[in-house]
């Protein structure tokens, strides 16, 4: 509870820059309840004055005009108490997603890799949607209801204490009727959920393989699998949908022996005209209309109660990933100025998870423009060492130190900048090719993206494009072929002219002719530059300076291609295998 | 639409019995209000304290029945709607499993999942409210409205204003934030969309220092999208205030007209209560009846999406095709002639003629387009033919029942995926009754039997979707070993082997030559020429036409193609820029 309430402070300190729009929505709430609570009376008091043949017209018109005037105001409150709290509610949100962004471009790369992609963008996507239907909209309607509700007792007694005693206890039973149904209900629709969920993803994986169900007749088997799986959702569907069902009739039901009690117990105390307490029929007809609008926030509140708890729940998740701690600031480090494209790797040590060891020990020198090939079978650890080059990981002993600084101790911006890199899964966002290849270098000219596009032998198909420069890429850039993206990647580095180089060669499919492209463009970037490539192809290999041969995470070979050879390790096992005829 | 109603058709009862309960419930409200302007007129002004108490009495039976027709329809809108969509989803998921390459290519498997997961679902909550609500709202205006008619038709004229003032109001906001909202489920989804960019790019983002950009970006797309709900957001508030005012003038109206009626004595107190309760009874029903048009418009648009999927026919048939002969020693896989075009584009494959003997391993070699792949999917007949003849034993594959003709080919795609089950129910999906022998001999050949032995349970390891427990080179060597159980004739690897080691690599190309049967016809796709050196035959594609077909040896000397492909997996850029001036200078 506690906690739940903390939260709730969280979430509403965000609301703090809208505070005018948070105090209009609560006046219009409160106007809006008032008016709503006085049109039935003012109603009521107009009805009394109509006796049969002898209506008092003046004091009707009174009351009319009054009412007019009520139910313009009431009017007006509405809107503006409905269009504030969407534009606090839209405003605020937008704030949270845009900081929760922000935080997660600060998070170490450790926590990213670690979480499921899909769970941090429900958190960007769903979560806050859900916080803003729950919590802020729901925060207004529930504030709106429990005024109703009270206001609506309040007249009640004022009218007449025995009506509003009746109403009094006729409450719970509203009341644990909703709450009854809801419980029921609740349970059944997160089985209907789980068994939805359970259906799309056997589909998913069905019609993602549909070549292979019919390649192996597989169709009749697993049409009675899903059949089978179905008949399960039949089940539970159809409890969740009728209990679900249930609500409304029962709470009318409930409404309904409310508005008859009011009626017949107010017929009878109207009955006994000399009380004191007595009710004349306009009264009676107040309590009615209120009789009847008083269990409507009944069923708006129980609705919304169950919104704001799951709201709460997509909040916390929310402000948990606000909570992971960010990389460590760096602003009062140097910044790597001239960087002369050495680099030593000294006694480095790495892990991932603390008792589980991946690299140790390992040595290396670099000197200016060397190339140094990383090879060795996948899952071997070669985007280990790109992680650690890139301090997107922070080596566990030892140090890395580029221009003879360690580069802990220069800011992260300067270290990557003197790194080009390109990988193998080529990274590519929405917008003109263009826009891509300027990524590193936003205020560059087309001349000098032409430039770098022809040096990364990417003109020539940009060129064929009938918007050229300014075609537009889709999402991930796949109106493209993985070998024409690796090439868009390899321009943006030509345009930065970084001092090192990380490459990434592809193992997937590139046809013949762009991987040729490809090579000739790495060949090209690699000029004069220190370059750590991983590499696949015998012809980069033999390529390079030192060849650091890995598996499971080590180092176990470094040399040239000879000496590699020669010594007839591992790595002479791999060429063999790759290389020469099986 | 008709395939559609076919369906509903066996609920014919709970679609007349639903609605006529649901109307039952409604009739009952609608008594309500005359009831009780009986007590206040008659119980009341005469002081008939038994009158009362016996109205009373009425109201709480009218609403015990009530709620009895009420639960009756909603159990049956349940069990009918339910039922619906389930029959639905069956017809459906079979439909599609039938269906060919061909149309599956052409809605494409993401909108078919759509189709099938929210729109189904859709729909079937459009049938329940079609039995809820679609009938009661309607009735509940007109009747409330016909009632007070009844009750003093001089007053009538007050309710037909209110009520179509009321549907106006509704119609035009609705009808001028409903296309925004579309607009702005799209706004949001750029947003994800946006996200999802920035999370598989983080590295790349980082290495060039573009956090600050990705933020403008994505402050870009939130502003646009708050911008543009709040201001749909000030239209879409106008609709309860607006509903209200005009029902709350109407009841004014009914109080001064209504006050000089009393007065005249053509009225009474009870009468104008009751006509009050119409008249919210009216506003109430006409707000649920626009959120049900919205609804049903919907469900509408997602009814069209299915049926038009449920229309759409298999090209492929194998209708009336009993099995058949192969005749005696004839090629195994023979192409006459065969060109092929996927619907919309040029052709794949032109002109295409090779004979593939039993026992052989034949290679195809070629560039991304070449149509490596797509002379693979005619083999197991995913794709007819454009053009000439695809033979297999000597028959045109048309001939065959598709389950014969399928079930010689061991298929290994491209993309390896594994299905949800254990090991053992993904080996077993060639040969049911395989036993665990045949099973442990394909996952040997496969390279498999290692790692599956290391695994826990063994071959009863559970499989999760997609076999997403299993690494990549994992799941390329159980999908080889799957396709290889029950020795089929015909073994096909769509370039298969890209996840794994080159120790791997090796092994499992010399045990597919000497541990399969020995009249097992292997064919190969790959992009490295050295994986296939040794086939008996390769067949080197260009842009859809063939290139060449010969062995390693044969082919780097008379094929240019071939051999540049192979100069460019063995030399460096250098040798091969050298090499093409010499051989520009000699041309």
């Amino acid at each position: 509870m506690k906690k739940n309430r903390s939260t709730l402070f969280r979430l509403v300190s965000y609301t703090k820059p809208y505070a005018p729009l948070l105090i209009i929505s609560l006046i219009s709430a409160m106007v809006s309840v008032a008016v709503s609570i006085l049109v039935p009376l003012m109603t009521g008091h107009a009805i009394n004055y109509m006796l049969e043949g002898n209506v008092d017209f003046k004091k009707v018109f009174e009351y009319i005009y009054i009412l007019i005037a009520m139910i313009v105001v009431g009017s007006i409150s509405q809107w503006t108490l409905t269009a504030s709290t969407n534009s606090l509610t839209f405003k605020t949100v937008r704030n949270i997603r845009n900081q929760l962004f922000e935080h997660i471009n600060k998070l170490p790369l450790k926590f990213i890799d670690n979480q499921q992609q899909g769970d941090i963008i429900a958190r960007i996507s769903s979560d806050i949607d859900q916080v803003s239907e729950g919590l802020l909209q729901g925060f207004t309607q529930l504030f709106s209801g429990v005024m109703t509700i009270i206001a609506t007792i309040a007249m009640l007694f004022y009218i007449n204490w025995i009506v509003a005693l009746v109403v009094l206890l006729l409450t719970p039973l509203s009341l644990f009727v909703a709450s009854f149904i809801t419980k029921r209900s609740h349970s059944t629709f997160a089985e209907q959920a789980s068994q939805r969920g359970e259906i799309s993803g056997y589909v998913e994986e069905i019609f993602t393989g549909h070549n292979l169900i019919q390649a192996f007749c597989r169709e009749e088997n697993c049409a009675e699998d899903f059949a089978q799986m179905n008949d399960e959702l039949y089940k539970c569907g159809f409890k969740s949908q009728f209990y679900g069902a249930l609500i409304n009739p029962c709470t009318r039901f409930v409404n309904n022996l409310v508005y008859a009690s009011v009626g017949v117990i107010g017929a009878l105390i109207s009955l006994w005209a000399n009380s004191p307490k007595s009710l004349d029929v306009g009264n009676l007809s107040t309590c009615l209309m209120y009789a009847n609008q008083y269990t409507k926030p009944f069923n708006e509140i129980t609705g919304v109660i169950t919104e704001i708890q799951s709201a709460v729940a997509a909040s916390r998740r929310i402000f948990a990933l606000l909570d992971e701690k960010q990389e460590e600031s760096d602003e009062d480090s140097d910044t790597l100025k001239e960087c002369d494209g050495t680099l030593d790797l000294d006694k480095v040590g790495f892990r991932y998870v603390a008792d589980r060891p991946l690299i140790e020990n390992l040595n290396l020198n670099v000197k200016k423009g060397q190339k140094i090939a990383i090879v060795g079978p996948t899952g071997c650890g070669k985007t280990t060492l790109i992680n650690l080059l890139m301090r997107f990981y922070d080596v566990t002993d030892g140090s890395i130190s580029v221009s003879g600084k360690d580069v802990r101790s220069v800011t992260r911006a300067s270290l990557r900048d003197s790194f080009g890199m390109v990988l193998q899964e080529s990274w590519l966002f929405e917008g003109t090719i263009r826009d891509n290849i300027a990524y590193g270098k936003a205020d560059a000219s087309l001349e000098e993206i032409i430039e770098a596009a022809k040096l990364a032998n990417a003109h020539d198909f940009i060129d064929k494009f009938p918007d050229k420069y300014d075609t537009m890429l889709t999402e991930n850039g796949d109106n493209l072929s993985q070998g024409q993206k690796q090439l868009l990647c390899i321009a943006r580095i030509m345009l930065t002219h970084p001092p090192m180089l990380i490459l990434d060669e592809a193992t997937s499919s590139i046809d013949t002719r762009t991987e040729m492209k490809i090579q000739q463009a790495f060949y090209t970037i690699m000029q004069g530059r220190t370059s750590f490539v991983v590499a696949h192809r015998l012809s980069t290999i033999r390529e390079c300076d030192v060849i650091l041969v890995m598996k499971d995470g080590n180092i176990i070979e470094q040399g040239n291609h000879e000496q590699l050879l020669a010594s007839r390790g591992f790595y002479y096992q791999l060429y063999n295998s790759q290389f020469q005829n099986s | 639409m008709s395939n559609l109603y076919k369906y509903l058709k066996k609920y014919k009862k709970h679609l007349i019995l639903g609605p006529i309960f649901k109307l039952l419930e409604a009739i009952f409200e609608l008594i309500v209000p005359i009831v009780m302007a009986k007590i206040i007129d008659v119980g009341i002004a005469n002081e008939d304290i038994n009158y009362i108490l016996k109205m009373g009495g009425v109201l709480v039976l009218l609403s015990v029945v009530g709620l009895g027709a009420a639960l009756f329809c909603q159990y049956v809108a349940s069990r009918c709607s339910q039922g619906f969509g389930t029959e639905l989803r069956n017809v459906l998921f079979h439909h599609i499993n039938s269906l060919s390459m061909s149309e599956i290519d052409k809605f494409g498997t993401s909108s078919m999942i759509t189709r099938f997961n929210s729109d189904i679902n859709q729909v079937q909550l459009g049938v329940a409210m079609l039995i809820r609500l679609a009938i009661r709202a309607p009735f509940l205006v007109i009747g409330a409205t016909v009632s007070a008619i009844i009750l003093k038709p001089s007053m009538c004229w007050i309710f037909l204003i209110t009520a179509p003032l009321v549907a106006l109001v509704l119609y035009l906001i609705m009808s001028k934030t409903m296309p925004v909202y579309t607009k702005n489920q799209r706004k949001l989804d750029k947003i994800t969309a946006i996200a999802r960019e920035d999370l598989n790019g983080v590295r790349v983002v980082r290495a060039f220092t573009e956090q600050e950009r990705e933020q403008n970006r994505f402050e870009q797309a939130t502003d646009d999208h708050a911008k543009s709900v709040i201001a749909i957001g000030r239209i879409s508030a106008l609709l309860n205030p607006l509903t209200f005012l005009i029902i709350d003038l109407a009841i004014v109206a009914l109080l001064y007209f209504g006050a000089h009626k009393i007065n005249t004595g053509l009225l009474t107190q009870g009468e104008l209560i009751a006509f009050i309760n119409y008249m919210t009874q009216i506003s109430l029903a006409l707000v649920v009846l626009a959120n049900v048009m919205v609804l049903l418009s919907k469900s509408y648009a997602s009814a069209k999406r299915v049926s038009g999927l449920l229309a759409t026919q298999s090209s492929i048939s194998d209708e009336g095709n009993a099995d058949v002969q192969e005749v005696e020693n004839s090629p195994a896989i023979s192409f006459k002639n065969v060109s092929f075009g996927y619907s919309g584009g040029g052709m794949a494959i032109k002109d295409l003629n090779v004979d593939i003997y039993k026992g052989e391993t034949v290679g195809i070699i070629g560039g991304t387009g070449s149509g490596k792949s797509t002379i693979i999917n005619l083999i197991p007949r995913f794709y007819d033919v454009s053009q000439g003849e695809l033979l297999i034993d000597g028959v045109n594959i048309k001939e065959y029942p598709l389950k014969q003709l399928r079930s010689k080919i061991g298929l290994v795609p491209q993309q390896s995926m594994l299905f949800r089950g254990t090991i053992k129910s993904n080996m077993l999906w060639r040969k049911e009754d395989a036993s665990d022998e045949e099973i442990y001999r394909a996952l040997k050949i496969a390279q498999a039997y290692d790692f599956v032995m290391q695994k826990k349970d063994k071959i009863d390891e559970p499989v999760q979707q997609k076999g997403k427990n299993f690494s990549g080179g994992q799941r390329q060597r159980l999908s080889i070993a799957r396709a290889l159980v029950g020795d089929p004739q015909i073994v096909i690897l769509d370039d298969s082997m890209s996840a794994l080691d080159f120790a791997t690599d090796l092994a499992l190309r010399k045990a597919l030559n000497s541990d399969l049967p020995k009249d097992t016809t292997k064919i190969i796709i790959s992009q490295r020429a050295t994986s296939l050196k040794n086939a008996d035959k390769i067949i080197v594609l260009d842009k859809g036409e063939v290139a060449g077909i010969g062995k390693h040896d044969e082919l780097l000397q008379t094929c240019e193609v071939y051999k540049e492909i192979y100069d460019s997996q063995q030399k460096t850029p250098q040798e091969n820029a050298s090499e093409k001036e010499v051989n520009n200078e000699e041309k």
